[in-house]
């Protein structure tokens, strides 16, 4: 029992490797600010656009400002000072009918984004916690 | 003449086998292609397969379903899982499919090769084998998104096919079922930002030995146990974690002890699993600290 203790000990202090983030600092700060969302927006697209599961669904999208609007988005709920523009993701997704597979296929692609822009797990963790709620409000519409 | 029998039974069992292994894999194949298999759940968020083949961590069954089927889907996996002991060896595989994220079933063989006691009774080689058929509902929630635990229900029906040493050391039956409810999720950014999971079963069984050696006893018959499993998942392809498993201890002649375990699991694709772990199943059938090294492999469609 003792080893068992030792062994989740060693993995909360793995867990606590996370690079530290000055006090205070919102997760829009950790994302890079103003030019770190705007990079991810613009890697996070490159990736929807080439994943055939996701692309279809942008077809009649205007790409400049769904961009202008995604970077808002995550400026906002990453309690970045920004307002966000754009319809409610209720009314944003309405008729796409997107589906679970599609859903997930685009945190994939966001994950797969921020991986290529070196942004650290926990970072990566903390903005899709904030994004999964939407996921009840976007499927099956 | 006894070691004879022996042999001959080690032989057919491990051509047996092979035979079910491979027919398990060409059927999860053929599955796939023909009914839309699909992988659109996030990876490892179908798990790994448990040791009696349930979708789940290493020894406990979770509330996740095998593959990664989501509710418009069918999902498949295969698994090989060895287990060595110091006086034993655990040898355990089978499939199982999803229908729509909602209804899993499974069928796995475990071989239990008694090593040291064989020897000992005379009877070098010898092994207990039985077949795990599962079946799992799930009832609500999701693993990942909702506040909710996904929560699903399920039922391992397991069958000896070498009763006679269980009957033998005061073991009832030569079949039983195990019942179980698990709730199971997925706390995003929970500990230092890093995802964690937890699994709470909770299970009425009267198998000795996970039924390696049978079921009921000349202790007790039927019992409810607490199960449970917790992990960090460093990045979605790579998870630390520990399990604890309570088991009954219905046989006079020896004592069962509960089962724990440290795994690390590596989900290289949606495609593979792989996972090591340290086990330790206490004292089993008169022989102490049985602890060793588990591997599992799983294949996922």
């Amino acid at each position: 029992m003792a080893r068992i203790a030792a062994v989740f000990l060693l993995l909360a202090a793995l867990a606590a490797c996370a690079p530290a983030v000055r006090p205070g600092a919102t997760l829009y700060d950790q994302l890079g600010g103003r030019q770190g969302v705007a990079a991810l927006t613009d890697a996070a697209i490159d990736q929807y656009a080439n994943d055939p599961r996701v692309a279809p669904t942008f077809e009649h999208v205007d790409i400049n400002r769904f961009r202008r609007l995604f970077a808002e988005y995550i400026c906002k709920v990453s309690d970045g000072p920004c307002v966000y523009t754009g319809a409610s993701m209720v009314e944003a997704h309405r008729g796409m009918n997107l589906h679970e597979t599609q859903f997930n296929a685009i945190v994939e692609d966001l994950t797969a984004a921020m991986t290529s822009l070196h942004i650290p797990v926990p970072t990566q963790n903390r903005l899709l916690k904030r994004l999964a709620p939407v996921r009840k409000d976007v499927i099956y519409k | 003449m006894k070691a004879d029998m022996a042999v001959a039974q080690k032989a057919d069992s491990q051509g047996h086998s092979f035979g079910l292994w491979l027919g398990g894999v060409l059927l999860l194949l053929a599955f796939a292609q023909i009914a839309h298999a699909g992988d659109g759940r996030l990876i490892a968020t179908g798990g790994v397969t448990q040791v009696e083949g349930s979708a789940g961590g290493g020894l406990v069954p979770w509330a996740v379903l095998a593959g990664y089927g989501t509710r418009d889907e069918l999902g498949g996996t295969v698994f090989r899982t060895q287990l060595q002991l110091p006086d034993y060896r655990l040898d355990s595989y089978g499939f199982a499919f999803a229908i729509h994220n909602r209804l899993e079933f499974s069928l796995a063989r475990q071989r239990f090769d008694l090593g040291t006691l064989g020897k000992a009774i005379g009877m070098p080689g010898a092994a207990l084998r039985q077949n795990v058929l599962g079946a799992k509902l799930r009832l609500a929630g999701d693993l990942v998104y909702g506040d909710l635990p996904q929560i699903s229900i399920g039922v391992q029906r397991k069958h000896d096919l070498d009763f006679t040493i269980p009957r033998l050391v005061g073991a009832r039956h030569a079949s039983g079922t195990d019942v179980y409810v698990s709730a199971t999720h997925l706390e995003l950014a929970a500990l230092d930002g890093y995802d964690l999971l937890w699994n709470v079963t909770l299970r009425s069984s009267n198998a000795n030995q996970f039924g390696l050696l049978g079921f009921g006893g000349d202790r007790g018959n039927r019992r409810w146990l607490a199960e449970g499993s917790l992990a960090i998942l460093f990045n979605p392809r790579w998870a630390a974690g520990l399990e604890y498993r309570q088991k009954p201890d219905h046989l006079n002649f020896a004592r069962e002890d509960n089962a724990a375990d440290a795994f690390l699991a590596w989900f290289p694709s949606k495609r593979l699993a792989l996972v090591a772990a340290c086990v330790n199943l206490g004292s089993v059938a008169g022989l102490e600290r049985q602890r060793g090294v588990y591997l599992s492999l799983q294949g996922s469609f």
